[in-house]
């Protein structure tokens, strides 16, 4: 029961890679992409992390499965505001 | 899980991993460059986790991959981004593209040869009888060497002079940095998102490492690793414009810089003082005599590698931060903080 619990929610994590892929590859402008990328990532990663938990033996290890989550969640939020900030910045520059 | 499937992930990573290192050296922009090496330092962190070597993937993913890609943005950042070649550039080129040419097959040949023979060498090894004489001598002696994790065993108590020797190279390295005078400007001070992320990172960096240090004992980690992700606090600190990046005053540096080094030593040559043989550890000291040892590489480590971002001295009262002003607001900023290398003479 709870192999397949967390086989649904890794395989859900991957299609939101998915997505997520295809939209910084396909969408046309840097903000689309940024929007796209991050958001679907995060999500993917916690669907990922979700369903690693699953199987961790133990709850330490669990929960530095999602510590791990919680660092790569803020630092692609303020990766993905500094990349957005510099491209409005070059954008209202004579 | 399916050894087809798991074939196939190590098929694609190598793939994924030749592809992105040919991109990398073919791309014509520099900073695209450095991003691709840094995206294939973590797939090599990668097949080094799937060669079921986790140290070797740490530290990998923490200095092929995280602090190497910094020390060499840093370093793009010093120099003008590359035009497109204008003309006169064309005609300077036009003499020397022959002797470039020849340099680079002369490269690729001796680099193809080199892949050859190492390629060579590993089917022999993959022929023969398994060389597990030193794994087994290893796993036998586990028991006196104080941890329980055999890598960080044979690191820091069977081959214990190897690992003095990479501590001194790194010292040698540092004192190299250092006679460069005084380090790169500063950032700008970073806007109130990146500074709230230094603010909750940095901690949690220092906490990571401290906890790798101690883990080392019985799995994954040590002191390079530790050392790595105590170096990557002082590098997120620097990019958010702090200016004393948590690394101590001068004199305290030194400390902390040769702090490997010296420990290591003065443990082998008391050791020697006893009677024993230099870093022969008693069986019943060895554990804490590794993680002092361990303790004081970490901090050297992370000092060096700190340096080696800042790319020279640290000046006494912290670092100016870099002239380039694009709004007014900025402009003013920098103004007001002192011009690099004008009062940067003192300390040292």
């Amino acid at each position: 029961m709870i192999d397949v619990v967390s086989s649904l929610l890794i395989v859900a994590g991957v299609g939101f890679y998915l997505a997520g892929s295809i939209g910084l590859l396909r969408l046309p402008e840097l903000y689309a992409r940024l929007h796209a990328l991050t958001k679907a990532d995060n999500l993917g990663l916690g669907l990922l992390t979700a369903g690693l938990m699953l199987q961790s033996p133990d709850l330490l290890y669990a929960l530095k499965l999602l510590l791990i989550w919680l660092a790569v969640l803020a630092a692609s939020a303020t990766s993905a505001h500094l990349i957005a900030r510099h491209a409005r910045r070059r954008e209202t520059r004579p | 899980m399916n050894p087809v499937s798991l074939q196939l992930f190590d098929v694609l990573l190598l793939l994924s991993i030749v592809g992105l290192a040919w991109a990398s050296l073919a791309s014509p922009d520099d900073r695209r460059s450095v991003i691709l090496f840094m995206a294939l330092g973590l797939l090599l962190a990668l097949a080094w986790g799937r060669l079921l070597a986790p140290d070797v993937a740490l530290a990998e993913a923490a200095i092929g991959a995280g602090l190497s890609g910094a020390l060499l943005l840093a370093a793009l950042r010093e120099q003008p981004r590359r035009e497109a070649p204008g003309a006169t550039e064309a005609v300077a080129k036009r003499g020397s593209s022959r002797l470039q040419a020849m340099t680079q097959w002369v490269v690729t040949l001796l680099c193809a040869g080199l892949a050859g023979i190492l390629g060579w060498v590993l089917m022999h090894i993959f022929a023969g009888p398994p060389l597990d004489r030193l794994t087994q001598a290893v796993s036998a002696n586990l028991g006196v060497s104080g941890v329980s994790n055999p890598v960080t065993a044979v690191l820091l108590n069977f081959r214990g002079y190897d690992t003095l020797l990479e501590l001194a190279v790194l010292l040698t390295a540092v004192l190299g940095i250092l006679a460069l005078g005084p380090g790169r400007a500063g950032y700008q001070p970073a806007g109130p998102i990146f500074d709230a992320l230094a603010r909750s990172l940095a901690p949690l960096l220092i906490l990571v490492s401290a906890y790798l240090l101690w883990v080392g004992a019985h799995a994954p980690g040590g002191a390079f690793q530790a050392g790595a992700t105590l170096a990557a606090a002082g590098v997120v600190l620097r990019l958010a414009g702090r200016q004393r990046i948590g690394l101590p005053p001068e004199g305290a540096l030194r400390l902390v810089m040769t702090a490997g080094v010296g420990l290591f030593l003065a443990v082998g040559l008391s050791l020697l003082l006893m009677g024993r043989p230099f870093l022969g550890y008693p069986p019943a000291w060895a554990g804490a005599l590794i993680l002092v040892i361990e303790s004081a590489a970490m901090l050297s480590i992370a000092a060096t590698l700190v340096l080696a971002f800042i790319g020279g001295r640290l000046p006494a009262h912290g670092i100016p931060a870099a002239e380039p002003a694009t709004t007014r607001r900025e402009a003013i900023t920098t103004a007001a903080a002192p011009e690099r290398g004008g009062e940067e003479e003192s300390g040292c």
